[in-house]
């Protein structure tokens, strides 16, 4: 079986064991992305870090290649969130989630594609490129991670980074069938993370299974005092969690979001899962939530306010492009900014400036983050009595490319996920299954805040007893 | 001079920038000059990805300054993004704090004239921003050729102070600002100089009917760079505005810019017209709570203020008001002062040095109070010396200077130099009569009445004894000798 | 709370926002822009009167850090990304308005 099925854990073993070297995992990798990727584009660049490898090999990601998602700082190659106002921007300067990734001594073999500065459920909001899904190749691999969703899925790297503001880690995770973690937000440094919604922004890995998810998590994690929103706390080896035991957990099912609209065969499909889990053991109830519809509407407030102002620096000042058409200051700003942003990007930012503009802050901006609280603590209620809640992470499988959906209904897709980064909790997406065409089903799992641990646990149960066959080989690419 | 049916209403916005080692919000230096762009880093360039961490001392000293106001601490306070597009504005967006300031409702007093009591002018609020960075613009006034940006200022910690609109002419509004720079300078948290731009000053300028309680149009002053220009700049506004209202035509809202050459305010219409920040907390930045410890500990660091010194002064050595204002200008000044005093019981003599020679030579050697080799000690020393008669009072200026150049101690200066007075009497006495002996027109004018000449005879003494001889008893001895 | 969004306050927003905008793109943002508009309406469903806004998600306070002068860039990494520099600034084009 070629090395590239093959997951964190097993590699490493390979490796420790003198099985495989370092050279031949590097070699596996670089020859996969060079087969497949033409056809997946998951990559905008590459940054092969071969040199780097010798130095540090008792790192916890020694010599495994990782890929990230092109939103995060990097001074290898260019930083650009796949848009063009960000074209030829080489930082100076390293996120910290890729500090910590070198000094686990992982290999960053490339930078991944994106939907525009994260804004996006598909992925076809870059600039550049459109990312296929590994899985059919005529359709989306969700966004806006879903470049490093499919390059996982692909078998182009074990593992990735991806940005979850909304969804964007967990929804790609679903369409591509793997595992994509979102934390708890302030667990996982944001600094080097080009913001889009500072209060909702989280980094989260992509893995095939939930071991690796665990792993990664313990080479991301902790506080950062380049982030003031980071949080001191001590971070557990998340390793611990992964145990076949969900005996008395107490699972919630909202039945609020169930009663939304959601594909048929989705839905059988995971409510089969949570069947096995109750016959695993655990105890299963309807629980009622605030309907998923006030977070999406708080959501759709919060983050294009936030990011109307985050955007704001891109001026054609000091980085980036600039436009030619730049007789005077005022013209330069225009112009650079509407040749150099999507239709996406520009939607979000002007929504943004309209919620926060003069008249509107108290109806719009304040009226979402006092709903916010409400959700808040809504979900802070449920989970006094349960352990972790499940849904479908998304309301189908993967859409075709070009599926022009108006941006309200690309907003629905989201509307599982989006709840969890209003309340700044844990979640994560494990396959769950397949539909009719064969695409993967994606199921979430909903944990407290700094409830890591719980849904790691849950989910590798979950993950033994499904025991799908998710290996890159299965795929047509 | 004020309209007897106008009265005038001034607000002052001050701003301060702090002088902490690092900025505000990032580890890079908050050093004035240095090659441009040499002080900056991903964080205050606002490079994509990066956040802000709050510098502590840029919140003490917020918090110290608005003690020394006599504001009210929030016990809660937080901080907000004011957005707008600038070249020298990294971010796009100023952190900066809208509706949950630091310190607030506090004042500054001041004397006036014909008020026995302090007059009160308040301080609505005090808060903290972030500097932005310094554009130039290139070519020529016909032909501009853009301009260019320098960000190391940018992240500079800065505090505002706004002031109640409590002022009622421009000679008040000047006496705030010298109030307010001065404690700024006591509490040492700013270098308070306006032309290297630590400390600048906008002004709000309205007037209304005697009687009347609403406020009239007011117009916003800009680009004023010395008290002095404030002083005239509110002065011509209030001029204009009060032609205006005399003729029946209305003032405009706006903001108009002091022209330093034609001595005129303009206006700038069209350009600050409606700014609308969409001011919102910043996600990135933890709120503050300041509790009473906190408070506590500041305020134990703040010491005796201007005001007080001055009054304190008067009362406890007994000096004229002017000179108890020249030694409280600044605390460095004062603290020498009182050092002096410590060691040497006459209050007056001290000051009058200080004020006199000293402060001349400093001002000869452009330095700074705290620079010099002077103490207060040293001082004492040599007034000592010349109270002993060792010294006399023009060889005492000669010691001085000296002692200016390299902190030596009195004592050994004299030493070094033989400086010592002579007031040996058989030497002395040697000296006067060779000089009466060389000199017999001389002395014969001082015979028939002429007795400035004297002070001839005294000269060719200080002469020979290169100014050491005791001036008293060489004259008395002439005197004795001549006149008999 | 609603306010039907118009022709007008699209140019306004894009005014406040700095974006260029064409007829076209108008008419079809002032279209999107009142859909998503018109679902927000929703969260008037909720009653919020006293309720507080979340400004931050994690409850943390007082996140300082000591007055230490650290790393700066160099001057070449500071200017490394400009679109235009000259003498070691950042070049940009003229302030149409002249101002400090």
């Amino acid at each position: 079986m070629e090395l590239y099925n093959l997951s964190i854990s097993e590699l490493k073993n390979k490796l420790s064991s003198g099985e495989i070297t370092a050279k031949e995992i590097n070699e596996t990798f670089k020859k996969r992305i060079s087969e497949v990727d033409e056809k997946i584009e998951s990559f905008l660049e590459l940054t092969d870090q071969i040199k780097d490898n010798e130095k540090n090999d008792n790192g916890l990601l020694a010599n495994i290649p990782v890929a990230i998602k092109d939103n995060m700082s990097f001074t290898e190659g260019e930083t650009t969130c796949a848009s063009k106002i960000l074209k030829g921007y080489n930082p100076p300067y390293n996120a910290t989630v890729v500090n910590k990734l070198k000094e686990s001594g992982a290999n960053i073999l490339g930078k991944t594609n994106m939907d525009e500065f994260a804004m996006g459920s598909s992925t076809e909001n870059s600039a550049f490129q459109k990312t296929k899904n590994p899985w059919d190749i005529n359709r989306v691999p969700g966004g806006s991670s879903g470049g490093s969703a499919a390059a996982v899925a692909a078998g182009e790297v074990p593992a990735a980074l991806g940005s979850d503001t909304g969804g964007s880690i967990r929804q790609p995770a679903a369409f591509c069938g793997v595992v994509g973690l979102k934390p708890t937000y302030g667990l996982v440094s944001r600094y080097g993370l080009v913001a889009f919604a500072s209060s909702l922004d989280q980094i989260g890995p992509f893995t095939r299974n939930v071991e690796d998810s665990a792993l990664m998590m313990n080479a991301i994690s902790g506080h950062d005092p380049k982030d003031s929103t980071s949080v001191n706390r001590e971070v557990p080896d998340y390793t611990k969690f992964l145990n076949e035991d969900v005996e008395g957990m107490k699972i919630g099912i909202p039945k609020e979001y169930f009663d939304l609209d959601i594909d048929e065969e989705v839905e059988k499909n995971i409510r089969e899962s949570i069947e096995k889990l109750k016959d695993a053991g655990a105890v299963v109830e309807e629980v009622d939530l605030l309907s998923a519809e006030y977070s999406l509407a708080a959501y759709y407030i919060i983050a294009p306010a936030e990011a109307s102002s985050n955007l704001a620096r891109y001026d054609g000042v000091r980085y980036g492009q600039r436009s030619e058409k730049a007789d005077d200051i005022e013209t330069m700003f225009k112009n650079t900014r509407s040749e150099g942003f999507g239709d996406e990007v520009k939607r979000r930012i002007l929504l943004g400036t309209y919620a926060l503009s003069s008249g509107y802050y108290d109806a719009f901006y304040l009226k979402a983050q006092k709903v916010r609280t409400l959700i808040k603590e809504d979900f802070e209620r449920v989970f006094e009595d349960y352990d972790l809640l499940i849904s479908p992470t998304s309301p189908s499988t993967a859409f075709e490319l070009d599926s022009e959906q108006t941006p309200l209904e690309m907003y629905h897709q989201d509307i599982f996920t989006v709840p969890v980064n209003i309340a700044g909790l844990p979640a994560i997406s494990i396959p769950s299954g397949f539909d009719s065409k064969g695409l993967p089903i994606g199921l979430q799992m909903i944990g407290p805040h700094f409830g890591e641990g719980k849904i790691l646990q849950a989910a590798y149960t979950l993950e033994k007893i499904l025991d799908l066959d998710l290996r890159p080989d299965n795929l047509e690419v | 001079m004020m309209s007897k049916k106008y009265e005038t209403v001034i607000g002052l916005e001050v701003h301060v920038q702090l002088n902490t080692e690092s900025k505000i919000f990032c580890d890079c230096s908050t050093e004035f000059g240095g090659e441009p762009n040499t002080h900056t880093c991903p964080v205050c360039l606002g490079l994509p990805g990066t956040l802000p961490v709050l510098n502590k001392k840029a919140v003490d000293y917020a918090i110290m300054a608005s003690r020394a106001l006599n504001c009210e601490i929030s016990e809660y306070s937080k901080f907000d993004r004011k957005n707008y597009f600038y070249p020298d504005l990294p971010k796009a967006y100023q952190i900066s704090q809208y509706d949950l300031p630091i310190g607030k409702n506090g004042y500054i007093e001041i004397e006036k004239e014909d008020e026995d009591k302090l007059h009160k002018l308040g301080v609505t609020r005090v808060h903290l921003e972030e500097d932005a960075g310094k554009l130039i613009h290139e070519g020529t006034i016909d032909k501009s050729s853009g301009s260019l940006v320098d960000y190391n200022r940018t992240g500079v910690p800065l505090i505002e102070i706004v002031s109640e609109p409590d002022m009622r002419s421009a000679k008040e509004a000047r006496k705030y600002l010298d109030q307010l720079k001065k404690t700024m300078e006591y509490l040492g948290i700013s270098d308070c100089n306006m032309e290297e731009g630590s400390l600048r000053c906008d002004a709000n300028v309205s007037l209304r009917p005697f009687g009347q309680e609403e406020f009239g149009v007011k117009t916003e002053l800009k680009n004023m760079n010395s008290f002095k220009a404030v002083e005239k700049g509110l002065e011509y506004e209030i001029e204009r505005q009060k032609e205006l209202l005399e003729k029946g035509e209305a003032v405009d809202q706006e903001t108009r810019t002091w022209d330093e050459d034609l001595r005129k305010t303009i206006s700038m219409r069209g350009k600050e017209e409606a700014h609308d920040y969409r001011y919102f907390p910043e996600p990135d930045l933890a709120p503050l709570e300041i509790d009473k410890n906190w408070i506590e500990e500041i305020e134990r660091t703040i010491p005796e203020l201007p005001l007080e010194k001055k009054m304190r002064f008067v009362e406890e050595y007994n000096l004229p008001e002017y000179d108890a204002e020249v030694l409280t200008d600044n605390k460095a000044l004062a603290d020498l002062f009182e050092e002096g005093v410590e060691s040497f019981n006459d209050p007056k003599e001290v000051s009058n040095w200080i004020m006199g020679e000293f402060l001349r030579l400093i001002n000869e050697n452009e330095i700074e109070v705290a620079e010099s080799k002077i103490t207060g000690k040293k001082l004492a020393s040599m007034l000592n010396l010349m109270e002993e008669g060792t010294i006399s009072n023009k060889i005492a200026k000669t010691v001085f200077e000296e002692m200016f150049e390299t902190g030596k101690e009195p004592e050994k200066i004299v030493e070094e130099k033989g400086l010592k007075q002579i007031s040996d009497e058989d030497k002395l006495e040697e000296l006067v009569d060779k000089v009466i002996e060389e000199n017999p027109e001389v002395v014969e004018d001082i015979k028939n009445g002429k007795d400035k000449a004297i002070g001839f005879m005294v000269g060719q003494i200080m002469k020979e004894t290169k100014g050491k001889a005791n001036p008293q008893m060489v004259n008395q001895m002439f005197r004795d000798k001549i006149l008999g | 709370m609603t306010k039907e969004i118009n022709k007008e306050e699209v140019e306004r927003i894009c005014d406040l926002a700095n974006l260029e905008v064409s007829e076209d793109e108008k008419e079809k943002f002032t279209e999107e822009l009142g859909e998503i508009l018109n679902y927000i309406e929703k969260l008037n469903e909720l009653e919020t009167e006293n309720v507080r806004p979340t400004a931050y998600p994690v409850p943390l306070k007082n996140v300082l850090r000591k007055d230490e002068v650290g790393q700066s860039l160099n001057q070449k990494e500071a200017l490394k990304n400009a679109p235009d520099k000259i003498s070691n600034q950042f070049k940009v084009p003229s302030i149409m308005s002249e101002e400090e």
